[in-house]
């Protein structure tokens, strides 16, 4: 598919803001030498974070604590279509693997925590006691465009909620932001249509832009912020000159162009409600498994339940908190059934909220597109695909 | 001393009919008191009358040998009483009992019927009455017969 | 830090049975007990070690005990009917939004309940009869499946007993002698003499119930604005970031329970939504 007909027209012009970055527009450029980046890594657990960043497992990519750079993937870069990943050896970068399905929802807001345990004291009042506040204050190396609009989305739901989410609260304020361009777009990436990269615009500390071309190999830092701006300083780095930001912004434009997918945003929300008793639900509903892949891997899905356990004796009682998704039929349950009983009413549940009634309940579009449910559902299901069927249906 | 005319033109049901109609309407009119207990229709007799209820309250039963009279429904103030002497054989499919002393409009059937042959207006704007109580009463009786309280299976 | 999602334990005062499956906790929340929220609004209960559930305030705000009445239809609602005076609950809240009482002033007032649907109405009803003369006509309608299952005996005779007040309850079904109405409770809605310009209606109960009610309501020329229903999905948080109480553009425990019909009235019919 030729990126003119798949980029929508307005963001294949580009806002300027996004994607293409005009020199200059943004914070003071400083060149750091690949070589150095452990100086980085060093700052970072001299400040006392704990440094979290992409690393290469068990053949695929995880996000998990870094003791140094040199676990960074460098030299891999990876294939995405839908319903297969696969990586590959090419290039000698750091950052050419855009995710795989591990993100930083994790690390902010954990797959199972126990919010609280209970001693059941007889007579008298039950004790209930939190837990011990979390870990070191995290920095995360390698976060991209995609990926921090997604973290500012989460925020929004657990931050800005009636009761704000202390466990997400306590992660989320001690968080150091290491963003990174993106160089190479996935297949399924469609993040220029919800202009959310593949450059980096906004919520970082730290922002690098790895190039690797005949002046060599080397990131371009901007710091936002007096915290950024110190431990840049204190690496005392070379600045950046116009050839290095022309670089970034030529890599920037090639990676906007190299853009796998693209979904016209215009009047998406409305187009999809309308679309909303679509038996087209019900043909995506034939190769769904509602196995839940794509919202285990969504970096905006927030979902969760709850479980309390017991000891034998029932003097402690604990609640558990853990992910949860809108594909499990229990999760719409109320007295006498669930509500959504059928998996076309859950696949249809789930892409409505990504891209429609998330405006309603938090503004703004609920996916950020990174291309991960494509990518990871095993039966191939495309959120772009399936939303512009709906929206053409409704056209006729 | 109201006349029968008022008592129809006051009544929910006859609202906002024109006032020549109720008026033909009204001349098929009398007033009925029926004291508490007493049946006001009986299944498989004639139904040669239709209520509006003014004051008082009927139970719409059925007899069921071994369980006695079953009540299915309860109509009161404000609603129209027999739709049976609208619809061929005109005979009344249920027993109607007052529960509280009944004050009530009857109309006679054979009078009316013969006034809506003669001036089909008439007969249709009985019938944009009587259609839409049917509609209410069919939609309750469906909710009804769900369940819809009932412990979930 | 406060612990997220955290219950304060309440110590159960007293537990009425209402019918075979209901009961009302009286809970000892002292002077706590204001912060534990408005007619419509709910809690979340827990019986430590089963489990958590959302349960409306049926008491009066104006009550130093809070009181909720629970219907059992699962392991924790069941936990809860079993609960014995000194008994400890977990007590969270209270969330969403409740019935629009200061709106319905001045106007015409009309509450319809459908089975455990009158718990929630109930502290609505003593709000306005305690400041009866700021409410034009007030009209209950209550609608039980069997003359077993009416809730709040003493407060519906209570209530009938004043002038003030029209009281109707009807069954669904009824054994021979019941000297009650017996009807779905839309049945006695044509009755119904109000100003429609000038009523606001609350209904509670199962959600055909009030898509019924509602319509009828609406058929009678009341506003869809003035038109109010309380909310029934499954609530696992209270505060919105759980997800599981979705309905459209709504997270029910934030944005409602109660809801003005004509935010609802394009989303009621859409099934599995």
């Amino acid at each position: 598919m030729g990126r003119e007909a798949a980029l929508p027209a307005r963001t294949a012009s580009s806002d300027h803001k996004h994607g293409a970055v005009p020199p200059n527009a943004d914070p003071p450029l400083r060149s750091l030498p690949v070589t150095e980046l452990d100086r980085l890594f060093k700052a970072l657990a001299t400040d006392g974070f704990d440094v979290i960043g992409p690393t290469v497992r068990d053949g695929g990519i995880v996000v998990d604590r870094l003791a140094a750079p040199d676990v960074l993937p460098w030299g891999w870069t990876a294939h995405h279509e839908p319903g297969r990943f696969d990586l590959q050896r090419a290039g000698r970068t750091a950052f050419a693997v855009v995710h795989g399905a591990d993100g930083w929802k994790r690390w902010l807001y954990p797959p199972r925590q126990r919010l609280w345990t209970a001693e059941i004291n007889g007579d008298a009042a039950p004790t209930i006691n939190g837990e011990p506040a979390p870990l070191a204050p995290m920095a995360f190396v390698g976060v991209r465009g995609c990926d921090l609009a997604a973290i500012a989305k989460f925020d929004r739901v657990m931050m800005g909620a009636v009761e704000p989410d202390p466990i997400y609260v306590t992660r989320r304020r001690g968080l150091f932001v290491v963003a990174v361009d993106c160089a190479q777009p996935a297949s399924t990436c469609f993040c220029a249509s919800f202009a959310t990269g593949p450059s980096v615009i906004e919520g970082f500390d730290l922002r690098l832009t790895e190039i690797d071309d005949e002046r060599g190999h080397r990131f371009l830092v901007a710091a936002a912020g007096d915290r950024a701006r110190a431990i840049v300083d204190a690496l005392d780095l070379k600045p950046a000159d116009d050839v290095d930001a022309d670089a970034r912004a030529t890599q920037g434009r090639r990676a906007e162009a190299a853009m796998g997918r693209g979904l016209s945003t215009e009047g998406l929300p409305e187009r999809l409600r309308a679309a909303r008793e679509s038996k087209h639900f019900d043909a995506v509903a034939e190769r769904c498994l509602a196995c839940a892949n794509c919202t285990m891997v969504c970096p905006t899905c927030f979902c969760t339940t709850v479980h309390d356990q017991t000891d034998l004796a029932g003097h402690r009682v604990e609640r558990h908190r853990q992910w949860d998704s809108c594909f499990t039929l229990g999760f719409s349950y109320v007295h006498g059934g669930p509500v959504r009983e059928g998996e076309s009413a859950r696949y249809r549940q789930w892409l409505l909220h990504k891209l429609q009634t998330w405006h309603d309940q938090f503004g703004g579009s609920g996916c950020v597109g990174c291309g991960r449910c494509i990518t990871w559902c095993p039966a191939g299901i495309d959120i772009v695909a399936e939303a512009e069927a709906l929206c053409a249906e409704g056209r006729t | 001393m109201k006349t029968i005319d008022q008592l129809a033109a006051e009544h929910g049901f006859f609202e906002g009919l024109p006032d020549a109609v109720t008026a033909l309407v009204a001349g098929c009119g009398s007033n009925v008191a029926v004291p508490a207990g007493d049946y006001v229709l009986r299944e498989g007799a004639p139904a040669d009358r239709f209520f509006l209820i003014r004051h008082g309250s009927v139970a719409l039963e059925f007899y069921r040998p071994g369980s006695g009279p079953q009540t299915f429904m309860t109509l009161g103030a404000g609603d129209v009483l027999g739709v049976s002497w609208l619809v061929e054989p005109y005979v009344w499919h249920h027993d109607g009992r007052a529960v509280e002393p009944l004050r009530a409009v009857a109309f006679d059937a054979q009078c009316l019927r013969a006034k809506c042959d003669a001036e089909p207006a008439i007969g249709y704007a009985l019938m944009r009455r009587f259609v839409p109580a049917l509609v209410d009463r069919m939609h309750a009786a469906r909710l009804q017969a769900l369940d819809v309280y009932g412990a979930p299976t | 830090m406060r612990p997220p999602l955290a219950p304060v334990p309440l110590r159960v005062r007293a537990c009425r049975q209402e019918t075979a499956e209901a009961v009302t906790l009286v809970l000892a929340a002292g002077e706590e007990r204001t912060g534990f929220g408005q007619p419509g609004q709910f809690n979340m209960l827990a019986p430590l070690g089963i489990g958590e559930a959302a349960i409306s305030l049926s008491g009066p705000p104006t009550s130093p005990d809070l009181e909720h009445t629970v219907r059992s239809v699962g392991a924790v609602s069941e936990a809860l009917r079993r609960m014995r005076p000194g008994d400890w609950v977990g007590v969270r809240g209270p969330y969403g939004f409740g019935w629009p009482i200061d709106l319905a002033r001045g106007q015409d007032v009309v509450l319809v309940a459908g089975g455990i649907g009158l718990a929630p109405l109930r502290p609505a009803i003593e709000m306005v009869l305690d400041e009866r003369a700021a409410f034009g006509r007030v009209l209950l309608l209550y609608g039980a499946r069997t003359p077993a299952d009416r809730l709040f005996l003493a407060d519906l005779e209570r209530w009938r007993s004043r002038p003030d007040v029209d009281v109707a309850v009807s069954v669904d079904y009824a054994e021979p002698g019941w000297q009650g109405r017996v009807g779905f409770v839309t049945a006695m809605l044509p009755q119904l003499r109000v100003d429609p310009a000038r009523t606001v209606a609350f209904a509670c109960g199962p959600e055909v119930m009030m898509r019924a009610v509602a319509t009828a309501l609406q058929a009678r020329g009341i506003r869809k604005s003035a038109i109010f229903l309380s909310m029934e999905r499954n609530m696992k948080c209270g505060v919105g970031t759980c997800g599981h109480c979705q309905f459209g553009p709504y997270l029910v425990c934030r944005d409602g329970p109660v809801f003005a019909y004509d935010r609802l009235a394009d989303l009621l019919p859409v099934r599995e939504i």
